[in-house]
């Protein structure tokens, strides 16, 4: 039997108790691309230790538990540094004019019905699935 | 405390996006490959990922956060062309490589020299993002 689906239940479950935890205690919205962009732009100093302790937590623990609970994960990416490249400035850009990305926008957007994280979730998606129909399938090069 | 909270909640975001599989590209270009062989995961790690929100957001309704003294704004209404134009930018980046900010943090540990390299273009891309989208305003104004 196929239990990917479970898994991924399993992590997305996690992830909405963590932005839970960030909303309800900190009263905060929980977006990766604000969180570090906020790091990038030293906007709002006060949240400065709020926001290292995130990304501490974010990389430092997949780093512990990996060995223990996922041992197999890897990213797969590309080894096109071009596309790495190209892919990272658009994902730093587009997040940040944006305002929010998958999980900003995404699952803590959707979650409180704001039409700007659905809209954004819709344009996002719409951009992703035509950019890997046109490289993957058309061009063939990712 | 505000520190000690969000080290929990990133390390809960981090160990959900390790197991649910979301720091593979493959899965996450998977999900967005609709003519290929699509892999339905993302849509449960999404689903998975509301339901506790959903409950939180209720818990807002007459209430404070435990250490802070109140709660995010309710969501503006209008749509604006930073909204459109960033999230398109967004998501051609995301389907190029199948990374976004979440899980490009997640991963940087295991994501080799590659996934070192896409957090500093996108480090970089962010710094890039207020002159940007200022230009994309006076374009915009123009018109």
């Amino acid at each position: 039997m196929n239990v990917e689906w479970l898994w991924g239940l399993a992590g997305g479950l996690l992830i909405g108790l963590g932005a839970a935890v960030y909303l309800l205690c900190n009263g905060r919205i929980m977006g990766a691309s604000g969180i570090l962009g906020g790091l990038v732009e030293r906007n709002d100093r006060s949240a400065t230790t709020e926001r290292l302790a995130f990304v501490a937590g974010l990389i430092g623990v997949p780093f512990l538990l990996r060995p223990l609970i996922a041992p197999q994960a890897q990213t797969h990416l590309t080894g096109d540094m071009a596309i790495v490249i190209l892919a990272g400035l658009l994902v730093g850009v587009g997040t940040r004019i944006a305002n929010g990305c998958t999980s900003g926008h995404g699952v803590c957007g959707i979650s409180r019905f704001s039409l700007r994280g659905i809209v954004a979730t819709v344009f996002y998606i719409l951009a992703g699935g035509l950019t890997v129909a046109l490289f993957r399938h058309a061009l063939g090069v990712i | 405390m505000r520190g000690l909270f969000a080290f929990l909640a990133g390390s809960l975001f981090g160990t959900g996006l390790l197991i649910s599989g979301m720091t593979d590209t493959t899965r996450v270009q998977g999900w967005l490959d609709v003519f290929g062989n699509w892999d339905p995961t993302l849509a449960f790690v999404m689903g998975g990922a509301i339901l506790p929100m959903l409950v939180a957001w209720r818990l807002t309704r007459n209430r404070a956060p435990l250490v802070v003294d109140r709660f995010p704004a309710p969501p503006r209404a209008e749509l604006d062309r930073r909204l459109i134009v960033g999230s398109v930018l967004f998501g051609v980046g995301w389907g190029l490589a199948g990374l976004c900010p979440g899980p490009a943090m997640a991963s940087l540990s295991y994501g080799g020299v590659g996934g070192i390299v896409f957090l500093i273009a996108m480090i970089a891309g962010m710094f890039a993002a207020p002159k940007l989208g200022a230009q994309l305003d006076r374009v915009a104004n123009a018109a």
